[in-house]
């Protein structure tokens, strides 16, 4: 296909464009593979730093997390922002619209309930309420 | 020779065929695009691994179900172990790497098999069984030394949410590992066909988004489970 096709179609997720040439492309992993090896090492060495406020490490950590998961994409999974690419950015940004909806929505809604509904503790469960019937 | 010359920066320019209106560029916005307007449908390699990537995608959102259970039933542990007690944190980072070289592997393998270097990607794939099968053994290991401990997924609702997530994502590993040598038998018996290709790259997709998936679980479940 010469390049003056390639501008006029899409891109596989995965696939690279315009790149035959195997010494490029291990150029690209390589990159991959230290940013990820840094965010990682990051990830576990901030755990037990004691220079970081202790409030701050959780934040921290998703930082690093997020940042790692961008790394895989860009590097590994070669999604880029160019026009071949539309199509799985966009189903890409679907996805993360459910994952954040799925996941922030059940941490938050379940953290209130439970702020909300947690049964006083002095209650006895020798003294009920309400009568039962059985 | 000036219009060569004129057409030189032009080409550089990534041009954009669903880029319409009045601020399209010259080549932008025609309908004979592969894949839209009059010009055909797309390779089949690009409506393949399009339909994969979604087929991975529902997988992740699925992953993020199961990362909400153990998010919400974290604090659950019936008087039982909690994470900061059992976790084993040497375990974690020994299992992140293999993980993580495992998919740097599978990469080099899809790069090498698109240069039609066969050893090299026999190789290279397998390097990444290899590593994968690492990474299997030691969650294995994890697995049955917390059971041993009278940590199992009975224990508490924290430990069934932990052995649900983290052993679903095994149990895609897994999958991977025999998805993995089918794809090196098929390579070695068929040889480099249309079709064969696109299960290489379907596979490779799936392995790196395996690897995304364990970023996610030994920060949420592992590194942020040993703060509390």
């Amino acid at each position: 296909m010469s390049l003056e096709d390639r501008h006029h179609t899409d891109t596989a997720p995965g696939d690279e464009y315009g790149e035959e040439d195997i010494a490029k492309g291990l150029r690209g992993y390589f990159i991959g593979l230290v940013l990820a090896s840094l965010l990682t090492v990051a990830s576990f060495a901030i755990l037990h730093a004691h220079f970081v406020w202790a409030p701050a490490i959780p934040v921290a950590l998703l930082v690093f997390a997020i940042a790692q998961m961008g790394v895989h994409l860009v590097f590994f999974l070669h999604i880029t922002t160019g026009p071949d690419n539309t199509n799985n950015v966009m189903a890409l940004a679907f996805g993360v619209l459910i994952v954040v909806l799925l996941f922030g929505g059940s941490v938050w809604i379940m953290n209130n309930m439970n702020r909300n509904m947690m049964p006083p503790m002095s209650a006895s469960p020798q003294a009920p309420a309400m009568p039962m019937h059985h | 020779m000036t219009d060569a010359l004129a057409l030189q920066p032009q080409a550089r320019v990534r041009t954009d065929p669903n880029h319409l209106g009045h601020h399209a560029r010259a080549g932008e916005g025609h309908a004979k695009a592969t894949g839209r307007g009059t010009g055909g449908p797309s390779s089949k390699r690009i409506i393949v691994g399009y339909g994969f990537w979604i087929f991975l995608l529902s997988d992740i959102v699925m992953f993020a179900a199961f990362f909400s259970a153990y998010a919400v039933l974290q604090t659950g542990t019936a008087g039982g172990p909690t994470g900061a007690e059992l976790f084993d944190l040497q375990n974690v980072a020994l299992e992140t790497g293999f993980l993580l070289i495992s998919s740097f592997v599978c990469g080099v393998a899809g790069l090498a098999l698109a240069a039609k270097r066969h050893l090299i990607f026999q190789a290279g794939m397998a390097l990444t069984f290899l590593f994968g099968a690492a990474f299997l053994l030691l969650e294995a290991r994890e697995f049955l030394d917390l059971v041993d401990r009278g940590a199992g997924p009975t224990r508490s609702a924290f430990l069934s949410a932990f052995f649900t997530l983290v052993g679903c994502h095994g149990l895609h590993v897994s999958a991977g590992l025999l998805w993995l040598l089918t794809m090196m038998a098929q390579v070695a018996t068929k040889g480099i066909r249309p079709e064969i290709l696109r299960r290489v790259l379907c596979f490779s997709l799936f392995w790196h988004a395996l690897d995304i998936v364990w970023v996610a679980v030994f920060t949420v479940v592992y590194l942020m489970g040993s703060i509390a």
